[in-house]
């Protein structure tokens, strides 16, 4: 008994935060909705798709809202393995699974037609377009991960409840704002970006990321002092922990753009061997 | 004129993130990022605490543990230094709270035989599981503990800076390991002149 317990406590948060909490579940509740919806109409969606969105907003809410998120707070590398998910993993499975139009079918009416979804919809659109630039998205993408680890930023950020939050938050909004720019289902002659610029940007964002892990994992001082001021969830050495969170940083962050690369040429490819076929 | 606008918004943030501490204190300004002192603990006199016993002082709170071989007595040796050169008046008004986050090892009378051989002003304080775990929550720190020796000895990590608040209990200092004394000792003077 006392084993299940301790294990379920595991389970729950350990900041209890309403927005990571009702973010997945309504994001669930309105994909599980639209799926039904499309059913009903004779629209099937298979089993990878559906697979791939909920594995990434099981996997958000497994970081953000579990034991994990003590460890990310008190363990540098833990914290890498955070950001990992929230700006890479977890933004790349959503994107990758298209889920717009289920989500969009998952909406209720009344809500849909209000005039302010549609006015909120509107007010965005121009910031979203800026940000969805060729040149900004890349830069915003790696911009962020250099800026939450300036050492000084990241110290705050690591003390303070509210910076924390908007650190990830900030994470996980720019992820998914990347790849879902990068994954886009749409061809290019239907408004995607073209796959050639798709494939650069990919590339782009491969040396910055190299060089900050490559950084992380060879400096000999360590860099964030914090989890020493805040304390290790448990004993382990500074720079082993910073070593740790470097190669985190270095090499699964940068196999990422690799994969992304893989499936957009395989969608070239796809794209070509269906022109030949049917031309 | 639309990207202007992003841009200033953007840069306005950044500088919000980075600048909203005071600049004259030479240690970190933690005022406004952590809140007031707020506990319930067992002290060395083996009663229990709350902050309210030590209102109207300038307080200083430190995690550890006594079995602890560097961190702690070299943070504790310096606390009493400082506070010897801070004066006779100054150490009145002045309490450094010692709380060990190993209660196993560490009962109310060998916290206080810990703590006396570093000056009056210092206190040993400890408590159960979810008494540390409150405090150390509230000023998001933590501990833990490494894997028992043959002689039964382990290791514990704990955060290794030094909370500082005022009379009134707000959070205003965080001292870490690696502030120059000069810098402590000219903080600590100004917030015992409040």
């Amino acid at each position: 008994m006392g084993e299940f317990d301790s294990s379920l406590a595991y389970l729950l948060p350990w900041e209890f935060s309403p927005s990571w909490t009702l973010a997945c579940l309504a994001s669930a509740g309105l994909y599980v909705r639209g799926l039904l919806h499309r059913r009903r109409s004779g629209l099937h969606e298979g089993f990878w798709r559906p697979f791939a969105f909920f594995l990434g907003i099981v996997a958000i809410y497994t970081v953000s809202q579990t034991h994990f998120d003590y460890l990310a707070q008190y363990m540098f590398f833990v914290h890498r393995g955070q950001h990992l998910v929230l700006h890479h993993l977890a933004p790349f499975l959503i994107a990758l699974s298209a889920p717009l139009a289920i989500l969009t079918a998952g909406i209720p009416h009344r809500v849909r037609n209000l005039p302010t979804v549609t006015f909120a919809a509107q007010m965005l659109r121009p910031g979203y377009r800026l940000l969805q630039q060729p040149v900004i998205a890349p830069l915003l993408f790696v911009g962020l991960i250099y800026f939450w680890l300036i050492p000084q930023v990241h110290f705050d950020a690591m003390l303070s409840h509210r910076l924390y939050q908007l650190m990830n938050w900030s994470m996980l909004v720019d992820g998914l704002l990347f790849w879902w720019l990068i994954l886009d289902s749409r061809w290019p002659a239907n408004g995607g970006l073209s796959y050639g610029v798709r494939i650069t940007l990919l590339l782009a964002v491969v040396p910055p990321q190299m060089l900050l892990g490559a950084y992380l994992t060879f400096s000999h001082n360590v860099l964030f002092d914090v989890y020493a001021v805040c304390g290790r969830a448990w004993p382990l050495a500074p720079l082993t922990d910073q070593r740790l969170g470097g190669l985190i940083t270095w090499i699964p962050a940068t196999m990422m753009s690799v994969l992304a690369v893989l499936i957009i040429i395989g969608r070239l490819l796809g794209k070509r061997s269906s022109m030949y076929r049917y031309g | 004129m639309y990207k202007t606008g992003c841009k200033t918004a953007l840069l306005s943030g950044m500088l919000w993130l980075v600048g909203c501490s005071d600049p004259s204190w030479q240690t970190k300004d933690i005022s406004g990022l952590m809140p007031p002192l707020d506990f319930e603990l067992i002290s060395e006199e083996a009663r229990s605490v709350t902050e309210a016993d030590y209102a109207g002082n300038v307080t200083l709170l430190f995690f550890g543990f006594t079995h602890c071989p560097h961190i702690c007595p070299t943070t504790l040796a310096n606390l009493a230094a400082i506070s010897q050169e801070l004066g006779e008046e100054a150490q009145n008004d002045l309490r450094i709270l010692f709380v060990s986050v190993d209660p196993d090892r560490d009962d109310p009378a060998k916290l206080r035989e810990y703590t006396d051989a570093f000056g009056p002003e210092f206190t040993g304080l400890t408590g159960d599981g979810e008494a540390l775990q409150a405090l150390t929550r509230r000023y998001r720190v933590t501990y833990g503990y490494g894997e028992k020796d043959d002689t039964g000895n382990y290791d514990v990590s704990h955060s290794n800076a030094v909370f500082a608040f005022d009379r009134d209990g707000d959070a205003q200092l965080l001292i870490r390991e690696d502030d120059p004394k000069e810098a402590v000792m000219a903080d600590l003077s100004r917030l015992l002149a409040h």
